[in-house]
């Protein structure tokens, strides 16, 4: 049995542990910590342990289990708390107080819970790795498919139907390898990606029911963002909005290193809040994992692999997955205080420098996929990853090596948080370089002008910035009228439309048609003004006319009710153009 | 029971001895240091090897040797005695009495290294705490359970409006018990005696427990003392169902003493020669604050810190900041314009206020109340700016509003006296006073229905 011989924070150092490999799970000390072997050196091996290591003496015990650090996949992961190693919350709860105890493992998935199985392949198929055999509706909203594991092919010699736990055998597959009996329990290496055929292009945007996101910088399914801000900007209510909001089959959100009661909120909202394509509590698609920042730094490494690796799975079943990560600075700084525990020789800010790969790695298991096995199915992950730099100043490492890899930039921005104009995305400096790849699916899903208006409003907003800078100089009335029309409705464009709240019943989600004929209105306006303007009415007549209180309006209006209002501010609209001519 | 000692210092560099021939010391074991003159010394365990331990001395080194001083094991990681005795009490940073009062007697020993709260014990917290403070309750609403720093510089009157919360802060139920802890971390010993008046002066000292560490005190001892006071906070909170109010003052001498330690161990420095793991260190006693499902105690949290330069990018308050639940942010500018509470509200946050207000909390229409204020605010300061370069003539008659709306807000609505409590109700009608400078048809934040309601424009 091996020794503990030095214990320094999470780092500890045993002495013939039997068997040792790298990455391999070791319990150590009296207590039965978890721990992942993350060097070897002779009879010695480095153990980082996931939990508190205080009291832990030179002298005690250490084992490995011979087994990399795995998540157990399965029905029943829908609607869970976990902690950074898939540890349920909820259960430890029950068995060990509210706060939580040292050493203490609980099943991830419930094994006595009976689920209906539904095969889809019978007796005498020939399957193959990744071919789907068979369903159990997990939740109302998502039914899980029974994957054959990656070793796995043959015949199938027998296959059983009806109520079975997750450690019951449901088929017997004749293969060249031996029998096999299969389980709908399987484990999965959290380091180890998940392979899948071929990866497809993004075609299809992750419809968010957020203006900004949606008109201006879209995110397709299956790619990846960046929202670097700093604290108080918003990151994590946009993280929010988008798992409540965005049309993605599931919702993994990761909660590593950030506060604990933000957990408590999805816990407290996410039941109650519906759905808007099906009606079900939102709940039903989503799965936590909870690292909070004074839970075990190790942990807290391992909680986005963890998140990921479930994410992948359900991916494999041919499933839209929205995985969000909050925040992955708080990841990396687990990473640096590891790495400086090992006395590795520091990179930029003592970060190792093999952050960029980490962190690259780790995005890359995003995407649109052609999924192995039968029947063919896409799958895709979108990873949404907050970023918190020092000081908001995203000239640090981890914001620069997360943009060198994701292809969207919510730029968040204290002033704009400040004033209250949430989401604080800056339409100036973010992007989404999916822009173009999206063009053909709005105009044919959403309006055939739908790209000719956004480019229209990014223009407004572009010259408007520039103005502004004129303004500074000369003042507001040196303009002449028809700059000052930009100045106008760019204004419209930033309160009304770009402004969203997140607490407003009606203006939390904003439906693809509402953004449309919300769009439609503010462009028809601006023409009106300019057109009015040209014939020689001033900007200071126009200023205040009752219209324009309409279009600020139109985000309390239910999709119900737009059409009929739409039509009545185009017409407040025209007349009191008319009243000002006279 | 007595524990073997050793004599085997074999080097002492900055506050750290290195202990040799001992060879099962636990990690963050506590330690006893006696001098060969009788002197006690506290310590701790921070890395431990076989045939080696380093331990981290609380207080000075002077006088320590490498011959006659002998360090002892205690076997146990810090521990100290909690009780409902100790309100009305005041202790050293390592919670051992200095009011010449009688060590506790009876108590439950509690590790000081809190278990985290399990994510899915914990409650939203959501009941509305009036502080009488209208930048406070009308914009960066406190709920109990939340953790809301103050985040102030040198020579602005952070302590008079801690203290003015202390004394105000009331919920809308009355019968709960309530229990100050007052943290304080290297502060001078004027600071601590206008602390000790005011709870004095209001009769809160018997429903408080003070733990005090002065800038003449051992530093290392303020390492642990947010640590003694927040279990003392969670005994009283969750065993004894007190609402617990915590005010540590001044995280940034904490900080600073992280970092004293931190290079004394020739760690890789981060940020400001900060260590690297300052965040996860800070989250340990912020993330303290909650509330617990099925309990009916909570623990508040009012941390107090000076930002360096003025400079809320340094490491304190930005770490700080991502930890917490918000932040009250203080202002030079307004302290000089004799404003009081010098709170600047548009970099303040409360991220709990949602949770906290509208119908059946505080009034329907305060969050859009507060978004206006916000926004009417922020617009009146740019414009103030610009109106410095082109003057006032060429802004225009809305400009203008906005303008002199910003002058009355700082003079009524965020200038109030060190003894006025408003009530929320005060507070919101205040504001609907200021807002009406502006036309009603610039009040894109507030819905139809509540202007109509509460509106006072003509």
């Amino acid at each position: 049995m091996g020794k503990i011989v030095r214990v320094s924070g999470p780092v500890v150092i045993a002495e013939d542990i039997k068997n040792q490999k790298m990455f391999d799970v070791v319990r150590v000390g009296e207590l039965n910590l978890v721990g992942e072997i993350i060097r070897i050196s002779g009879n010695r091996a480095t153990i980082q342990v996931y939990e508190d290591t205080s009291g832990m003496r030179p002298g005690e015990s250490a084992e490995t289990t011979g087994r990399p650090l795995s998540v157990e996949l399965g029905p029943g992961l829908l609607k869970s708390i976990y902690d950074g190693i898939q540890r349920p919350l909820d259960l430890i709860r029950e068995k060990t107080g509210d706060f939580i105890r040292r050493g203490y493992t609980a099943n991830p998935i419930d094994l006595t819970k009976e689920w209906e199985f539904f095969p889809t392949v019978k007796k005498g198929d020939e399957i193959k790795p990744g071919q789907i055999l068979g369903t159990v509706q997990e939740t109302s909203l998502i039914q899980h498919r029974i994957m054959a594991p990656n070793h796995v092919s043959g015949k199938v010699s027998e296959i059983l139907s009806g109520k079975m736990k997750i450690t019951d055998v449901y088929a017997y597959i004749e293969g060249r390898g031996g029998k096999h009996e299969l389980t709908m329990r399987q484990e999965w290496p959290v380091r180890t990606i998940r392979g899948v055929k071929s990866k497809l292009p993004p075609s299809i945007p992750l419809i968010t029911g957020q203006r900004v996101i949606d008109t201006l910088f879209p995110v397709a399914k299956g790619g990846t963002v960046a929202v670097p801000g700093p604290f108080g900007s918003g990151k994590t209510v946009v993280q929010h909005q988008l798992s409540k909001w965005a049309d993605s089959d599931i919702v993994v959100y990761v909660g590593c290193g950030e506060r604990g009661n933000e957990m408590t909120e999805i816990l407290a909202t996410f039941p109650e809040l519906q759905d808007p394509k099906s009606g079900k509590p939102l709940m039903e698609r989503t799965i936590l994992i909870a690292n909070t920042s004074n839970m075990p730094v190790a942990a807290r490494e391992a909680s986005i692999y963890t998140g990921i690796s479930i994410a992948e799975y359900y991916r494999d079943m041919g499933y839209g997955i929205a995985l969000m990560a909050d925040s992955t600075s708080r990841w990396a700084e687990a990473l640096r205080e590891i790495s400086g525990r090992l006395e590795e020789m520091p990179g930029e800010e003592g970060y190792p420098a093999y952050l960029g790969r980490r962190l690259s790695e780790f995005y890359e298991r995003s995407g649109n996929a052609i999924i192995n096995g039968n029947p063919d199915r896409n799958g895709s992950i979108t990873i949404v990853g907050a970023v918190s730099p020092p000081g908001g100043d995203i000239s640090e490492p981890v914001s620069q090596n997360t943009l060198r890899v994701t292809r969207v930039f919510w730029a968040l921005d204290s002033s704009l948080a400040s004033r209250r104009h949430f989401p604080s995305i800056n339409w100036l400096n973010s992007y989404s370089l999916y822009q173009n790849d999206l063009t053909s699916w709005f105009s044919e899903n959403a309006s055939n002008d739908w790209p000719q208006m956004y480019s229209r409003m990014m223009s407004i907003l572009q010259k408007e910035a520039e103005l502004q800078e004129v303004v500074q100089l000369v003042g507001y009335d040196a303009l002449p009228d028809r700059e000052k029309v930009t100045l106008d409705v760019a204004r419209i464009i930033r309160e009304d439309y770009l402004q969203q709240s997140a607490f407003d019943e009606v203006d939390q989600y904003c439906s693809l048609r509402k953004q449309d004929i919300m769009m439609r209105l503010i462009m028809h306006y601006s023409e009106q003004i300019e057109k009015a303007v040209a014939g020689g009415i001033t900007m200071e007549s126009l200023q205040g006319i009752p219209s324009r209180e309409k279009i600020s309006r139109i985000k309390e209006i239910r999709d119900k009710d737009l059409d009929k209002y739409f039509k009545d501010a185009i017409a407040s609209i025209e007349q009191d153009i008319q009243r000002i001519k006279g | 029971m007595v524990k073997v000692g050793y004599k085997s210092i074999s080097q002492i560099s900055g506050p750290l001895l290195f202990v040799e021939g001992i060879r099962d010391a636990g990690y963050n074991e506590m330690v006893t240091i006696e001098m060969a003159d009788g002197e006690i010394k506290a310590g701790q365990v921070l890395d431990t090897r076989n045939g080696m331990a380093i331990v981290q001395v609380f207080g000075t080194t002077a006088g320590l040797d490498n011959s006659t001083t002998t360090v002892r094991f205690r076997g146990e990681t810090a521990r100290i005695k909690t009780s409902d005795e100790m309100l009305g009490r005041v202790f050293n940073g390592l919670g051992e009495p200095i009011d010449g009062g009688p060590n506790l007697a009876a108590g439950e020993r509690r590790d000081i290294v809190g278990d985290a709260i399990n994510p899915y014990s914990r409650e939203e917290p959501s009941e509305f705490i009036e502080t009488g403070i209208s930048t406070i309750d009308g914009m960066n609403t406190l709920v109990r359970g939340q953790k809301l720093p103050i985040f102030s510089a040198s020579g602005l009157p952070h302590n008079m409006l801690a203290a003015q919360i202390a004394r105000q802060a009331r919920t809308l139920k009355t019968d709960d018990s309530f229990a100050v802890i007052f943290g304080a971390m290297g502060i001078t010993s004027e600071e601590a005696n206008f602390f000790m008046n005011e709870f004095r002066k209001t009769g809160s000292l018997n429903r408080a427990a003070i733990f005090m560490n002065l800038s003449s005190d051992p530093s290392m001892e303020r390492i642990i003392l947010p640590r003694v006071a927040l279990t003392a906070a969670e005994y009283l909170a969750y065993e004894k169902e007190y609402h617990v109010l915590v005010i540590l003052t001044d995280m940034t001498n904490y900080c600073e003493s992280l970092r004293e330690i931190s290079s004394a161990r020739e760690e890789v420095p981060g940020r400001r020669g900060f260590p690297g793991y300052m965040y996860t260190d800070l989250s340990t006693i912020y993330e303290r604050a909650g509330k617990i499902r099925g309990k009916n105690g909570s623990i508040t949290q009012i941390p107090i810190l000076t930002m360096p330069g003025d400079d809320i990018t340094n490491p304190i308050p930005d770490l700080t900041g991502y930890i917490t639940e918000g932040q009250i942010v203080m202002s030079r500018d307004l302290q000089r314009k004799g404003v009081y509470p010098p709170v600047d509200v548009l970099p303040s946050l409360s991220r709990l206020m949602n949770q906290g207000i509208g119908k059946g909390r505080t009034r329907e229409d305060h969050r859009g109340v507060a978004d206006q204020l916000y926004s009417a605010y922020a617009g009146g300061k740019d414009l103030r700016s610009l109106s410095a370069i082109v003057g006032e003539e060429s802004l225009s008659a809305s400009d203008r509003s906005y303008l002199s709306f910003a002058e009355h807000f700082e003079k009524r609505y965020v200038n109030q006296g060190l003894y006025e409590s408003r009530t929320i109700e005060d507070t919101l009608s205040l504001s609907y006073d200021l807002l009406s400078e502006i036309p009603e048809a610039e009040m894109k934040r507030l819905k139809r229905d509540f202007i109509e309601k509460y509106g006072k424009w003509k």
